[in-house]
């Protein structure tokens, strides 16, 4: 039971850091939205502007009107419509372009100004590097500094040896091989509480950039400079690496489509009002008959108003919102594409621990066995707790202290505290009155009970049995030789939880429980939780088998992990995301990395994915849609000059710009 | 006047069902054939296709058609059964190369646009062989590319076989269905003949003149084997008519019945395929869904034309009141309202190009029926319906997924459905699906490539023929009116529909001026190689690049239904479905309509020079 070290449950707990990454600049910080202004204008070049067909489209058009002005300046009878309104038309057709680089922008100045704040922590910082290399690195770990090597962060090698001292900045990423120590990881999670580090199993992963507060550690580099997870971090949050995600491609076809479809029918226009001028001209008499339908600039304004401008100017822009959305929640996403897959996701695997369950079993009732009351039970079970620094071990005291009847708890001098090993499986304490109690799983402590020539109560089985079944797990209190009762440990649900997977079943995601747990006390769980399915006494392949087993019928999959056994899984699994608590190996497998090490946050990420898309959708078909009223307020409009008894298609009213030579 | 419609429509749907499961069943090819068949199947099956070998078996055919058609009508004057009558003493000569290329291209195409007169430029062995012949052929075309599509989308290993496809389409669909029709028309006194046209002196003086003595002249009237091409020439959605007249001469279509077997027979095979359909790929509910949403706007334009054509008063008339139109340095114009003159068609609607044995009620029907499947077989004239009437047809050949010509509607529907699918997918918040593959990229490009090319066909040429002289000096009637001529020769052709609005100049004629009846429209080679590119890109591009699309999907790993799938067999999909068509097709044809019949209705008539 060693929770009380571990740093992603201790985590969970604490109330979220409000110094987040994505806050450390303001959307509207004046420094921010001159920088964006600047690209915005740098960004009209055609070969930038190319790469956004809608808006290129719109720029051909700003600078086809701008010529018409021209012209008309220098020959004012050359088209029908006035100065001002040519004037006019061109500044709107300007600031449309100029808004949607603008928006582009100030997305990717965001970027870029939380790039700069991580790349303040990246500096060439000097290293102590064991020389030789070697293995022994316990001996290491003794070596004065001044027996090490001193050389620059930036020289540091995959595979070379370092020592941190307290006070310390972590030069490269690595893994820490000798040696614990706390590390401020302030500077990449904005979490101001340091977290522990410690040689061997998971919590081994350290981030170069970091600061070691305490201690001294032998690290292991796992990247080379100019490699590490800061810089591939500031490649990602600054949009360099940024690359268009399927769907994107896909939308941006779509888009391009409309506009080439309303680029036929504006064009197919003039032609055609050419025709209606002709026949009208010649029926009235009038050789110079002109409508608006014929005039270029006024073409170039419908085509624009008609072409999916507004979702065509944000696009780029809501792929880096999406990115920065997630950035918000302290989610450092590999790319733009691993928060769609996301919003894809048909599989949750959700750790019981800390997702479903608060991080900690609690006791919640004392079964006495035999003759004993439930009120003895209660007092050994928290003598025999009094040492027991864990949660578990705490809410024992706990819940006797609350109970009617209760005696002191303090612990008789001269009493020896039996600490839990993961071969007894129990932990207990030996009084100065010779007698000896014992809590602990049930078969040990039956174990230690008949090895020291007790016997076991009758109704012990089915006691035992009764609570596992019930998703709770019994520990056994035995005094001497003789087992005096049960203390049961529940679960907690998270508040909220059940509902929140009846959420996520109406989206058509099936949520998974891994647990350590036994297939019954799991079986139990997953019911109160109102999971779709469960993963007991899970080892590292048992996931893996799972996963492949759910992508073998197509779907996709999301996990979260932070161990390095967790790696081939968070690696197989469609979205892996790894706890930044975790291991290297970890951070590497999977594709998004959460910096506040929450379980939880798979499901947030799920919510972010999903909202990326329908915002994409709901764009595009509000951008469409509402053209058809465009319709009927430009097309009256156009002809005016020309077949005015169209006005009546002008059934909103609406106030058009009607040509000044219209002949009525 | 209603029940026409009711019973046309009624009888349709009624036939869909078990004929879209015969057609299920035959080209699933669960059917044993007979062994002389199976034998002549055996030679023919080529084996499994890919989207790819299906696509370029169904070009070499075609390509093989057309140079098959070329021959046929070019030499025309040589071969045999070419009759000889008083009008054509020594049979039809050779009629002009750009005819022939409209004319091959249009019957290869299922267009059946005619830029000629059967009766008058037609031999009865260019009526059997070339266009019999391309009837069954060309309308097999677009079913075997359904089914090769439905295969793709359930995810078959392959698309099936063209040969084999083609074969049981015309085998057992079309020559068992085209002989029991014919039997029928027959029996109503629809000619069957090769005798050539009959001469028959009448008592009173008719159209035909006098002679010299005062005796009426000879009335000429042509006949032939028009039984034999009736059948197929609706069944099949073609339309091309074995007279200039079409269903509205009475050799073609004789009676009140065979106007509504005529009805019942365009509408028979694009209803079923939609059956089809559901039940090749097991979607009986998302079949019916398309069913619906086809069927409501099918009702929608049948209602629209035919309320348009027989309201009274008649709104031809009464729609256009008087214009002052001021027109600088010159006296006001004044243009009069048309609802004083007095014309009394009060009960009868507008019998303006109607035939009148049908009446409005029939023609406005049966004008909603060939254009909404693509048939392009008329018994009115589309250019005498109301300008507003005359929006169905238009919108049906615009929108070309009303049912649609068969199998290429059904195909069109599913470019609307993808970009449907793909709009509201993204507004439930996954990656779009349909059937449960995801679309991606690679679809929507095609998707949009067959969305692209259909308004792209009809808005360019329209514009480029009324800003020319090319269409301006061809249109009969002057202002919108004539646009609308123009609009929708291309709108017919590129929906490979064929019917015409009628009143345009762009017919040529033999290629011996001499042996025309009347003067060669100056401007008909510009229409016939327009239109003739138009049917040819309209026809293999929305065919090919949907093709490729099930091709696509085929090959995707299918993802699992969940709850969190857009379905789509719901209210709530149709109601999207019909908001995509209706809401591209408005965006599309909603100016140029303008222009054309909404012109014409609110602007003043008439409008002469």
């Amino acid at each position: 039971m060693s929770t009380l070290l571990n740093p992603h449950t201790a985590r969970a707990e604490e109330p979220k850091s409000s110094r987040k990454l994505s806050r450390r600049t303001g959307l509207f910080a004046p420094a921010l939205l001159k920088a964006a202004l600047g690209q915005a204008f740098a960004m009209l070049r055609p070969d930038r502007m190319w790469k956004n067909p809608v808006m290129f489209v719109v720029e051909i058009g700003t600078i086809l009107s701008i010529i018409y002005t021209v012209y008309k300046v220098i020959d004012p009878t050359s088209t029908q419509a006035s100065l001002g309104y040519l004037i006019t038309l061109d500044i709107w057709l300007f600031l449309t372009v100029l808004f949607a680089n603008f928006a582009e922008a100030l997305a990717e100045a965001r970027g870029k100004a939380q790039a700069d704040a991580l790349r303040k922590t990246r500096q060439d910082t000097p290293s102590y590097r064991v020389r030789n290399g070697g293995t022994d690195f316990d001996s290491a770990l003794r070596t004065p500094n001044s027996a090490l090597e001193q050389i620059g962060s930036t020289e540091l090698k995959e595979g070379d040896l370092v020592v941190v001292d307290a006070g310390q900045t972590i030069p490269g990423d690595g893994e820490i091989v000798a040696g614990v120590a706390s590390v401020d990881e302030s500077a990449i999670t904005g979490e101001s509480a340091p977290v522990v580090r410690e040689a061997g199993g998971d919590r081994s992963g350290v981030t170069g950039g970091t600061r070691v507060l305490s201690d001294r550690i032998v690290i292991r580099i796992t990247s080379s400079a100019g490699k590490s997870f800061l810089d591939r971090m500031i490649a990602l949050v600054e949009g360099a690496s940024r690359q268009r995600t399927p769907n994107e491609i896909a939308l941006s076809l779509v888009l391009s489509a409309f506009t080439l479809i309303f680029l036929i029918v504006v064009a197919a226009l003039w032609p055609m009002a050419a025709h209606a001028e002709a026949y009208m001209g010649d029926y009235l008499g009038a050789k110079d008959l002109k409508s608006l339908g014929t005039d270029i600039p006024t073409l170039v304004a419908l085509l624009v108003c008609l072409i999916p401008t507004t979702i065509g100017a944000l696009l780029a822009a809501i792929g880096i919102a999406g990115m920065d959305r997630a950035l918000r929640a302290n989610l450092i996403a590999k790319s733009g594409k691993a928060v769609e897959v996301a919003g894809d996701v048909d599989t949750l695997l959700l750790d019981k621990t800390g997702t479903i369950t608060m991080g900690n079993r609690k006791a919640t009732r004392f079964i006495p066995l035999g003759d004993v009351p439930a009120v003895e039970v209660g007092h050994l079970a928290a003598l025999s707790s009094a040492s027991d620094l864990t949660p578990e071990g705490k809410s024992i005291v706990e819940l006797y202290r609350g109970m009617p009847g209760t005696t002191s708890t303090q612990i008789p001098t001269g009493s020896r505290f039996v600490e839990f090993t993961a071969q007894t499986r129990m932990s207990g304490i030996d009084l100065p009155d010779g007698r000896i109690i014992r809590k602990g799983a049930s078969d040990s402590v039956s174990k230690h009970v008949l090895a020291h020539g007790g016997t076991l109560p009758p109704q012990l089985k089915v006691h035992v049995d009764a609570v596992a079944s019930q998703g709770a797990t019994p520990l056994l209190v035995a005094e001497g030789n003789r087992i005096v009762g049960v203390v049961v440990l529940e679960d907690i649900l998270k508040p909220g939880i059940k509902e929140r997977f009846e959420r996520l079943r109406k989206m058509g995601i099936r949520t998974v429980m891994v647990t350590g747990d036994n297939p019954l006390t799991a079986k139990s769980i997953a019911e109160q939780a109102g999971v779709d399915d469960y993963i007991a006494e899970a080892t590292p392949e048992a996931k893996l088998a799972y996963i492949r087993q759910e992508q073998q019928g197509g779907r996709l999959v999301a996990m979260m992990g932070d161990g390095t056994n967790d790696a081939p899984a968070l690696a197989q699994a469609d979205l892996g995301v790894a706890m930044n608590s975790g291991t290297q190996a970890a951070k590497e497998a999977g594709n998004m990395v959460d910096l506040d090490s929450d379980p939880t946050k798979l499901i947030e990420v799920v919510e972010i994915g999903k909202q990326l898309l329908m915002t994409r959708g709901a764009l595009t078909t509000f951008s469409i849609a509402n053209d058809l009223a465009k319709y009927f307020a430009i097309v009256p409009a156009l002809f005016a000059g020309t077949l005015p008894w169209l006005k009546r298609l002008d059934f909103m009213h609406l106030g058009s710009p009607t040509s000044r030579s219209s002949r009525q | 006047m209603w029940l026409l419609p009711f019973v046309i429509v009624s009888t349709a749907v009624l036939l869909s069902v078990p004929v879209g499961r015969y057609l299920a069943w035959l080209m699933d090819g669960t059917y044993k054939p007979p062994a002389l068949f199976r034998w002549f199947e055996r030679r023919l099956d080529t084996g499994p296709q890919s989207w790819k070998q299906y696509a370029v078996s169904l070009l070499l055919f075609n390509i093989v058609m057309f140079g098959f058609g070329y021959l046929v009508l070019a030499l025309q004057p040589m071969l045999p059964l070419n009759q000889r009558d008083a009008a054509f003493a020594d049979g039809k000569g050779m009629l002009s190369p750009t005819t022939i290329f409209n004319t091959v291209t249009s019957f290869l195409t299922n267009t059946n646009l005619q830029h000629y007169s059967g009766e008058q430029h037609l031999s009865y062995f260019s009526q059997l062989v070339f266009v019999l012949w391309n009837m069954f052929t060309s309308a097999a075309v677009g079913f075997c590319v359904i089914a090769a599509i439905i295969r793709g989308l359930r995810g078959d290993a392959h698309m099936g076989n063209f040969y084999l496809d083609l074969w049981r389409v015309v085998v057992y669909v079309f020559v068992p269905f085209s002989v029991a029709t014919g039997i029928l028309l027959i029996a109503a006194g629809m000619p069957m003949t090769l005798e050539p046209s009959a001469e028959i002196s009448t008592v009173q003086v008719a159209s035909m003149g006098a002679n010299d003595d005062g005796s009426a002249k000879p009335q000429v009237i042509a006949r032939g084997p028009v039984a034999a091409i009736l059948p197929i020439k609706h069944l099949g959605t073609n339309g091309g008519g074995f007279f200039g007249a079409n269903s509205a001469h009475p050799f073609e279509n004789p009676n009140a019945w065979t106007n509504v077997l005529e009805c019942v027979s365009i509408l028979n095979f694009p209803f079923s395929l939609v059956v089809m359909f559901g039940r090749m790929l097991k979607q009986p509910r998302h079949a019916a869904v398309i069913y619906t949403v086809m069927m409501s706007m099918f009702v929608a334009m049948i209602v629209w034309a035919v309320m348009n054509d027989t309201a009274q008063p008649n709104p031809a008339l009464t729609a256009h009141p008087g214009y002052t139109v001021k027109v600088a340095g010159q006296p006001d114009k004044v243009i009069p309202a048309l609802g004083g003159l007095p014309v009394d068609q009060d009960g009868l609607g507008n019998l303006e190009g109607k035939e009148l044995r049908f009446g409005p009620s029939a023609g406005a029907t049966f004008s909603a029926v060939t254009t909404a499947v693509t048939c392009g077989s008329v018994n009115c004239m589309h250019d005498s319906l109301n300008p507003l009437a005359g929006i169905t047809p238009l919108v049906g050949m615009q929108l070309n997924c009303v049912f649609g010509g068969k199998g290429v509607g059904m195909v069109n529907m599913l470019v609307y459905l993808i970009t449907g699918v793909f709009l509201a997918g993204l507004m439930v918040g996954r990656t779009p699906e349909y059937l449960g593959k995801k679309v991606e990229a690679r679809e929507m490009k095609l998707a949009m490539l067959a969305l692209l090319i259909h308004p792209f066909l009809i808005l360019a040429p329209t514009g480029l023929f009324a800003a020319l002289d090319w269409g301006k000096t061809a249109t009969n009637n002057p202002g919108a009116h004539g646009f609308s001529e123009i609009l929708y020769e291309f709108s017919s052709a590129s929906a490979n529909n064929g019917s015409g609005f009628e009143g345009l100049a762009d017919t040529q004629g033999f290629n011996d001026p001499k042996k025309n009846l009347s003067i060669p429209a100056p401007y008909a080679a510009h229409w016939d190689i327009a239109t003739g590119l138009v049917m040819l890109f309209g026809r293999f591009v929305p065919i090919i690049a949907p093709l490729a699309l099930a091709g696509s999907l085929a090959r995707k790993k299918r993802v699992p239904f969940t709850s969190g799938t857009l379905r789509t067999d719901t209210v709530t999909f149709g109601c999207v479905l019909l908001g995509t068509v209706l809401l591209i097709g408005a965006l599309l044809f909603l100016p140029a309509l303008a222009l054309g019949p909404v012109a014409d209705h609110l602007g003043p008539t008439p409008f002469g020079r």
